[in-house]
């Protein structure tokens, strides 16, 4: 292909292709002070999209707490940063890949994982664990069943291959991601304080290393596509698809590991989105140096390609490196142990030129600073939508009179949001590592960390339905059931990665959304003393112009302090007394009974109290910590009776629950106000939890006992529920399953 | 008693096996390199999990052909201890040192899950502390555990007490037999799916694993007590 | 120069269960007529050899050590030269 010439990109407009405005054009030339050529407006292009320069989203993310006395490193790294005692640090991001994942499910879920994973090593930290958080439309249809088997199978082959257990996540489906599913993936790692590394290029004259696989005409402009919606054209547009290979990962995760343990680095960045441009230029700017590339040595897998295909390419498994110069040598021999290549393709200069050179020509020539610092920002107009409005006078009760509890239990069971994950995780190694305490299926994932009795805690939520219906609220309550989740399972909460999976932030009702969703969020974070370490924003997720449901995803990690405060949601022993913590009411809006019965949502979302949830999460906390609980499990979707059932059925054992209420039972078994956890207590500790509980003010009330019998309701002194456990268990852990087979997707 | 655990490129359970040793026997175990050609100093190799190679090709096929397995075998030829896992098991069926192959599991999906395992034979090397017939509760992690083999080398194995472990419950990968785990003819030679490095202490899931590195350990000392 | 075309499939005794599950989806389709699906792999080998015998002999012996596991495949090539 001939290049466009410098006028002709002008003149024709071209710049607009690669997804610059005009205005943005224009700042190009300015700081330029002549016209771009291609290489330099495709470096632009990529650098300036929300996904590199979050242009659209930077004012609203300001509003998040990003400091507190654990955090080492906040946002702006490869991950965020958080101290966990004994010179050790937790290391841990969230990451969407959901546009390649919607054209080539297999391989974009698989290099979103392949992708996070590398943003945590390249921080100096040993991966120990893998979550992660998708939605797709409903199993009925035949996409849908191809996208979640192909997007799981990936997810799989990746974490497996590479040998960091997938310890938890969750799967969601409703049609609103029909056309748009989500794959956001978060790693975790463990680090020692002196082996923290920095994405940096430093010391004028140092050598610019590239590790790892060579450089194809896969992915080119990545970035710049997943700043687009999807529309019909995007199977046509897409790059060509990046082919993961987890092997190399492993090989590049040993070899980057081994350098930095023996301190040979100065910066290491990842080449993730844009390539080699968003790394070597990120590394510059925060260094405040200039940087001359050689793009001759770049090692490359196809012959003959251009500066601009070299640069926006978005080829796998490579890693980029500043070291002092001099040691060339060393990080060469360990590349040859791992049989990695390697090549030093540039090095750091004085001044501020980022400067690029290909057969003995300078390519490019931009200031630095202008690609990261003077990418543009937009703060967009914001607007309420209808809907939001229209949904203040609807009373979810109206359409959910005179359900039989009995029917809705088995029913809501069986929904794939509420059903066994088991389809999913079991193809998931959770276990390599030999860390894994508590593997899927509970509130939260346990990772113990060897050497000390500690562990940490993690666990990915976001409900959408009520981020949808009310965004503040919703946002308060992705944060604080996540934070629930890590608390239930003896950890202190410690930090959040979020990654914000929206539509066009073009449309005001979406920004609106976004800017609220971000508010309660925010709130949460600050009462809970959650900061917001890191994360990723995903706009543009709409098909057919329809937007997705606002989906923040938040991911917790807590610090379990001793292994014996471990909790699960199991209920563990036969006569163990039941007590539900928080008050009830009647919020419904959003909830799995409205969707089950109504097959749509409308009203608001269920209000989240941000002093009450933090009583709750400090008592149970202290509660756990004073060994007073047996099983902890929050209240969550399907309220009070999905809650009961679960910790029946991962514990197989049953419940007799007696309650009194002036609404009507189903409504209130299955209400979903938030701020409740359901505890399980041996006979001997009730009165010292109640005392526990009474201290910091949280309403706790005996509602019945495990049992080795069915799950028994009794409200009013009327039986209401009487289920076999076995049975709801079959139910359970069959749906999913039942409805993949029904008709057998194609495989890979 | 002297352990190696050899670590391919892409092998990533091998400091797992390295734990294991540590924590359940607290004997002397060392990671080799696959570049190591000379293995006489130990007395026990390990294979660990993983995916050598990249388990491109077929899994354990490119594995077999590197420097340290002509040591592996040379040693396991001089009735030293060798137990392959997982990946292990596959590369010791690849190298020739046990019969028959492993094959995609036949639903074929990754399946990871705690699985009920039958001891079949509890007077080997590698079993003597699990009671004859006892079902216990050890992992398993693959893609590609589907035991294979003619009929003439199963009715052999059968014959000579070389199946050491079935799975017990739903056969989970489509095994032949059910055939969780085979020695070689001497039956100093182990390859087994099931990953008892990960079944050691209770807050794992299950504490079953251990015994087989128990059972090890009191081998050798049975068989080198002077 | 000589270039391989390997094909490496599974032995006919053996159960193919990707190409059953393949089968399987056909006939959801409703390609019926469809009765057997077997799924195998293709390598692409580039050699120097001074014969084209000296070139089969090789190649076989590659397919015999590395590329196949008799336990349960078969294997075929075709060989030309380039």
């Amino acid at each position: 292909m001939i290049e466009p010439t410098a006028e002709q990109i002008r003149d024709q407009e071209l710049y607009k292709e690669m997804g610059l405005t005009s205005e943005e054009y224009e700042q190009v030339k300015g700081h330029l002070g002549r016209l771009p050529n291609w290489t330099e407006v495709g470096i632009y292009s990529v650098m300036w999209s929300e996904h590199c320069s979050y242009k659209n989203s930077k004012p609203l993310l300001r509003k998040f707490p990003t400091t507190g006395p654990r955090i080492l490193l906040g946002p702006g790294e490869g991950a965020g940063v958080i101290d966990i005692g004994d010179e050790q640090a937790v290391v841990f991001k969230i990451e969407s890949h959901n546009h390649p994942s919607a054209v080539e499910p297999f391989q974009g879920a698989a290099t979103g994982v392949g992708g996070i994973i590398r943003d945590v090593f390249s921080m100096g930290a040993r991966p120990v664990a893998l979550l992660n958080s998708l939605r797709f439309g409903e199993l009925d249809s035949s996409r849908v069943r191809y996208l979640f088997d192909n997007v799981v199978s990936g997810i799989a082959h990746y974490g497996n291959c590479i040998g960091i257990p997938t310890v938890g996540g969750e799967v969601f489906f409703d049609n609103a991601y029909d056309g748009n599913p989500l794959v956001n993936a978060m790693c975790v790692g463990i680090i020692n304080h002196k082996d923290l590394q920095k994405g940096v290029a430093v010391g004028v004259g140092n050598p610019v290393i590239y590790v790892g696989a060579s450089t194809g005409r896969d992915g080119i402009h990545g970035a710049t596509f997943a700043s687009e919606e999807l529309n019909e054209s995007s199977e046509e547009k897409r790059p060509a698809v990046q082919v993961g290979d987890p092997f190399m990962e492993k090989l590049l995760l040993e070899a980057c590991l081994e350098m930095v343990e023996q301190n040979m680095l100065l910066g290491i960045q990842d080449m993730g989105a844009a390539g080699l441009t968003c790394s070597s230029a990120e590394m510059a700017a925060k260094g405040g140096q200039g940087l001359d590339l050689n793009l001759d040595l770049v090692p490359q897998r196809e012959t003959g390609m251009t500066s601009y295909e070299i640069m926006l390419s978005e080829s796998q498994e490579r890693m980029l490196l500043v070291v002092e110069k001099g040691r060339e040598a060393e990080i060469m021999a360990i590349c040859d142990k791992w049989g990695l290549q390697s090549a030093v393709i540039g090095q750091v200069t004085d001044g501020n030129q980022y400067r690029l050179f290909q057969h003995g020509e300078l390519v490019a020539d931009i200031p630095v600073n202008t690609l990261v610092d003077d990418a543009p920002v937009y703060v967009r107009e914001e607007k309420v939508p209808t809907y939001y409005v229209e949904n203040e006078s609807v009373d979810p009760t109206d359409a959910l009179a005179n359900i039989d509890a009995n029917e809705a239990i088995e029913k809501i069971l069986q929904s794939p949001n509420m059903a066994s994950k088991k389809y999913v995780f079991q193809q998931y190694d959770y276990m390599v590592r030999t860390s894994t305490a508590v593997r899927p299926g509970s509130d939260a994932a346990v990772v113990v960390i060897r050497g000390t009795e500690k562990a940490l805690a993690m666990s990915t939520d976001g409900n959408s339905r009520y981020v949808y219906l009310d965004p503040v609220n919703g946002g308060r309550i992705a944060v604080a059931e996540s934070a629930r989740n890590v608390v239930c399972s003896g950890a202190e909460p410690l930090g959040i990665t979020d990654c914000l999976n929206f539509g066009s932030p073009e449309k005001p009702e979406v920004y609106w959304q976004l800017s609220k969703a971000i508010d309660g969020m925010s709130e949460m974070c600050e009462v809970l003393q959650t900061p917001v370490v890191g994360g990723n924003v995903s706009l543009y997720n709409e098909t057919k112009g329809q937007p997705i449901y606002p989906t923040p995803v938040v991911g917790m990690v807590g610090l379990i302090e001793k292994r014996e405060h471990i909790t699960t949601q199991a209920f563990k022993q036969n006569g163990d007394v039941l007590i539900l913590l928080g008050d009830t009411a009647i919020e419904l809006g959003g909830s799995e009974l409205q969707q089950a019965y109504t097959a749509t949502i409308a009203g608001r979302a269920p209000i989240l109290d941000s002093g009450k949830e933090k009583a709750l999460q400090q008592a149970v906390l202290t509660a756990i910590r004073q060994g007073l609980v047996q099983s902890a499990h929050d209240v969550s979707e399907g309220g009070l009776a999905l809650a009961v059932a679960e910790s029946c059925i991962s514990g197989n054992l049953g419940a007799k629950i007696q309650v009194e209420t002036d609404y009507d039972p189903t409504l209130y078994l299955f209400s979903e106000t938030q701020s409740r956890i359901l505890l399980s207590v041996s006979k001997d500790k009730v009165e010292e939890l109640v005392q526990t509980m009474e201290q910091f003010h949280v309403p706790a009330q005996v509602i019945g006992q495990v049992t080795e019998g069915n799950l028994e309701v009794h409200v009013n002194d009327q039986l209401v529920i009487d289920r076999s456990v076995a049975q709801l268990t079959n139910h359970w852990e069959e749906a999913i399953p039942c409805k993949m087979t029904a008709s057998s997707t194609s495989t890979n | 008693m002297r352990f190696a655990v050899v670590v391919f490129p892409g092998s990533n359970c091998d400091m797992d096996l390295v734990h294991a040793i540590e924590d359940v026997l607290g004997e002397e175990v060392n990671p080799v390199w696959h570049h190591e050609s000379d293995l006489s100093s130990y007395d026990a190799i390990l294979l660990p999990g993983g995916f050598s190679y990249g388990d491109y090709l077929r899994c354990g096929s490119l594995a077999r052909f590197s420097p340290v397995m002509e040591a592996v075998k040379k040693e396991a030829e001089a009735g030293k201890l060798v137990v392959g896992i997982c990946n292990g098991f596959q590369i010791l069926t690849e190298a020739g040192l046990l019969p028959g192959a492993l094959m995609r599991n036949d639903h074929l999906q990754f399946r990871c899950e705690i699985e009920p395992i039958s001891v079949e034979k509890a007077d080997s090397a590698f079993t003597m502390h699990y009671e004859q017939g006892e079902t216990v509760q050890i992992p398993i992690a693959h893609a590609e555990g589907n035991y294979f083999c003619d009929d003439e080398t199963l009715q052999r194995l059968e014959a000579s007490g070389q199946i050491l472990f079935r799975y017990a419950g739903k056969n989970p990968n489509g095994a032949l037999a059910n055939i969780a785990g085979i020695t070689n003819e001497k039956g100093n030679v182990l390859g087994m799916m099931p990953h008892p490095e990960r079944a050691i202490v209770d807050w794992m899931g299950s504490p079953d694993g251990a015994r087989l590195f128990t059972s090890m350990l009191a081998y050798w000392k049975e068989n080198h007590a002077s | 120069m000589y270039k391989a075309t390997i094909f490496v499939t599974l032995k006919e005794s053996v159960l193919d269960p990707q190409g059953v599950a393949v089968k399987g989806s056909l006939h959801t389709m409703g390609y019926s007529e469809v009765s057997d699906v077997r799924i195998g792999k293709r390598l692409e080998v580039s050699l120097d050899a001074s014969s084209q015998a000296a070139a089969e002999e090789a190649v076989t012996l590659m397919c015999q050590k590395l590329f196949s596991n008799p336990v349960i495949e078969d294997f075929r090539f075709e060989l030309e030269e380039v």
